[in-house]
């Protein structure tokens, strides 16, 4: 008795259901009916395509996105929005006094782990009411090629100074030193609400809301 | 030939030759923009020219410009063991042989100058010329009846499968004379399966020509006229030869000759600059001849339902219900309109096809070309033939009921194409709905800046 060169395999143990294999028919064989369907298809997509392209009423990428129909975005015209926990390029904010709220505790070139936040700390003048208390930076240097945009340095701000919500990418330069941001142009940046300031209230020595040891408390 | 006909001789090689090299170019564009209307895309839309300040883009038309740009400043390379006579002379063979084709096709009804040599306002309301008689020629006044064709050939489509078949040399030698492996592959397959394709295409058309009674391609549009279109009388014919005619041009899904994912790019790899520009167009002028062929043999060329050479008559075999005559001038001109309207939305087909369909595998190619199309149009003849000889036998009364169908198939072209018309114009002006759906912030500010599309850019 003659064994068949490939034998047939014993029927799969597990209780997955066997595949259906189009019918090799007549229809299926003769090719005409699916090249019709798929061009008729082509022909589907042309005209609503072509319509909505003349017409300008192009489906919107981002609010109609589960319409059939381009969807393309035309880059520099054009932009996606970026969802609202975006991590942009970096901003530092300010207080009301238009004055930066950083205070150069260095907890942000601490936690970064590219190493990309340089900060040379000044004290403020003599006479300065903020002097005992706070620092402030003299230089604010972000290295944005460096920079890994993990949000860390948000983290670790326990001021709200520094913050990623300015909803840009960082813009592609010719030469390598136009991406290091300096503290000015920091603080030139807004927000993707248009303020130079955060959200959160800033709570001056002296105040009553102010959490910490005033200097009438202090001992030193 | 006086000096009348050689100047009309000419103005007719204008309008044809004319009409395929711009036709050509602007299916390349055609060709892009129509592939990313049916894959959701936008397509080529950035070349651009500026004028005092303006952007003009022309819907991505001036991409064809800054190829024809490119081509002829790109620099011209020869393979270093290439022939280069052969290397030369190949582009040239396959595009001047499309355009020897054009020659006998014809683009509409005789005309009879001596109709258009009436005082206002005759000449445009005028009488209408007899429905079959061809004018004659007043040699002494100096009018002779112009055939809107290049070369009123006796041959005619004979003539056009002696220029089709010339090529398969274009494409031959020029992977013979490349000195390329991928070349010589390409060249081979490209010469196998036109040779192949070239027998289906003649032998489709054997049917028509038995129907027909003549080899002559104003012949043939002249009878459809009269009749019934070729597709009603040879349907399977039809897609016998637009089968044939796409695998001709080496276009998808029949452009095994130069598989990009097999062989470079086939018998063109070594080709660069306006030698590849040649060959990148003889595609395109081929698609434009094959939509010409097809509209002329099957499509009913410049006829229109009803519309014949002395006017409207919508007549369903001896009754007639409308009778209006139309002048000679108008009835030119909507002839040549229609024909070259029939061959632009051919060529949107074609692409459209191209668009659709994948590539065959190479046996496939030959099987089907062998041992489908080819029985299918033997058995073609046969029916044909058998169908002919009994409605000759079968006397007067079938002639009769075929005169009524064929007038029932013009009404069904002249409603079906009605209805297309104004669904496509309804269609165009229906209110677009798109489904909303906000997920996520980001739609969230998209949606309160107005849409992505705050500054869009179309076409």
């Amino acid at each position: 008795m003659a064994t068949a060169a490939f034998p047939k395999k014993p029927p799969s143990p597990t209780n997955a259901a066997p595949v259906a294999y189009a019918a090799r028919n007549l229809e299926v064989k003769s090719y005409l009916p699916e090249i019709f369907r798929g061009v008729g298809l082509s022909m589907r997509h042309f005209f609503d395509n072509t319509r909505e392209m003349v017409r300008g009423k192009r489906p919107d990428p981002v609010l109609d996105r589960y319409d059939d129909g381009i969807t393309t975005i035309s880059y520099p015209e054009q932009k996606r929005p970026y969802p609202e926990r975006f991590r942009g390029v970096h901003r530092l904010t300010t207080r009301d006094d238009a004055s930066m709220r950083c205070v150069a505790c260095l907890c942000c070139s601490t936690a970064c782990p590219a190493q990309c936040i340089f900060i040379e700390a000044g004290e403020y003048p003599e006479g300065d009411k903020r002097r005992g208390y706070e620092r402030y930076p003299v230089r604010f240097v972000i290295d944005e090629l460096r920079c890994i945009f993990c949000g860390y340095c948000v983290e670790a701000c326990p001021c709200d100074a520094i913050r990623m919500d300015t909803g840009m990418h960082p813009a592609p330069y010719d030469s390598r030193d136009q991406f290091i941001y300096d503290r000015d142009l920091l603080l030139s940046m807004e927000g993707r609400d248009g303020s130079h300031q955060s959200q959160n209230p800033r709570h001056e020595p002296g105040e009553s809301t102010h959490p910490g040891v005033t200097r009438e408390h202090g001992s030193h | 030939m006086n000096g009348m006909q050689i100047v009309f001789a000419f103005i007719k090689i204008l309008v044809m030759v004319m009409f395929v090299l711009n036709l050509a170019a602007i299916l390349t564009w055609a060709d892009r923009r129509q592939s990313s209307m049916i894959q959701d895309r936008i397509g080529p839309n950035r070349a651009v020219i500026k004028i005092f300040g303006m952007e003009i883009r022309v819907a991505g038309l001036l991409h064809t410009a800054a190829d024809g740009l490119k081509f002829f400043t790109k620099e011209d390379f020869t393979p270093p063991k290439a022939d280069k006579l052969l290397f030369m002379l190949a582009p040239i063979m396959s595009l001047a042989m499309v355009f020897t084709l054009v020659g006998t096709i014809p683009f509409g009804d005789t005309i009879c100058p001596h109709e258009f040599h009436v005082r206002w306002p005759e000449f445009w309301f005028g009488p209408a010329v007899e429905r079959l008689g061809t004018c004659s020629a007043d040699v002494k006044a100096g009018y002779y009846p112009i055939d809107l064709m290049v070369a009123p050939l006796g041959v005619g489509i004979l003539f056009v499968f002696a220029m089709a078949g010339q090529g398969i040399i274009g494409a031959a030698i020029a992977g013979w004379s490349s000195d390329n492996k991928f070349s010589l592959m390409g060249a081979l397959r490209a010469a196998s399966q036109m040779v192949s394709y070239e027998v289906t295409l003649g032998m489709s058309l054997v049917g028509a020509m038995m129907v027909y009674g003549t080899v002559r391609l104003d012949d043939m549009v002249r009878w459809q006229s009269e009749h019934a279109w070729g597709i009603f009388v040879q349907p399977l014919a039809f897609f016998l030869f637009f089968t044939a005619a796409v695998a001709e041009n080496k276009r998808i899904p029949f452009d095994l000759p130069e598989a990009e994912s097999e062989l470079v790019s086939g018998y063109f790899t070594e080709y660069a600059g306006m030698k590849f520009g040649m060959f990148y167009f003889a595609e395109y002028a081929e698609v434009v001849t094959s939509s010409m062929l097809l509209v002329t043999i099957f499509l009913g060329g410049w006829a229109l339902p009803f519309l014949h050479r002395d006017g409207l008559t919508i007549a369903f075999g001896t009754t007639t219900l409308v009778s209006a005559p139309i002048a000679h001038f108008w009835m030119t001109i909507i002839n040549v309109l229609a024909f070259f309207g029939k061959v632009l939305v051919m060529c949107w087909v074609q692409v459209v096809v191209r668009w659709s369909l994948p590539r065959f595998r190479y046996d496939q190619l030959m099987k089907l070309g062998w041992k489908l199309l080819l029985p299918a149009s033997l058995a073609n003849i046969l029916v044909t033939g058998v169908v002919w000889l009994a409605l000759d036998k079968a006397g007067a009364a079938a002639s009769d009921g075929l005169k009524v169908a064929g007038d029932v198939t013009q009404a069904l072209i002249a409603v079906t194409a009605t209805y297309f018309l104004v669904r496509g114009i309804a269609g165009f002006f229906a209110p677009v709905r798109h489904q909303r759906d906000l997920v996520g912030s980001s739609a969230a500010f998209s949606a309160k800046s107005g849409g992505t599309k705050s500054a869009a850019m179309q076409a």
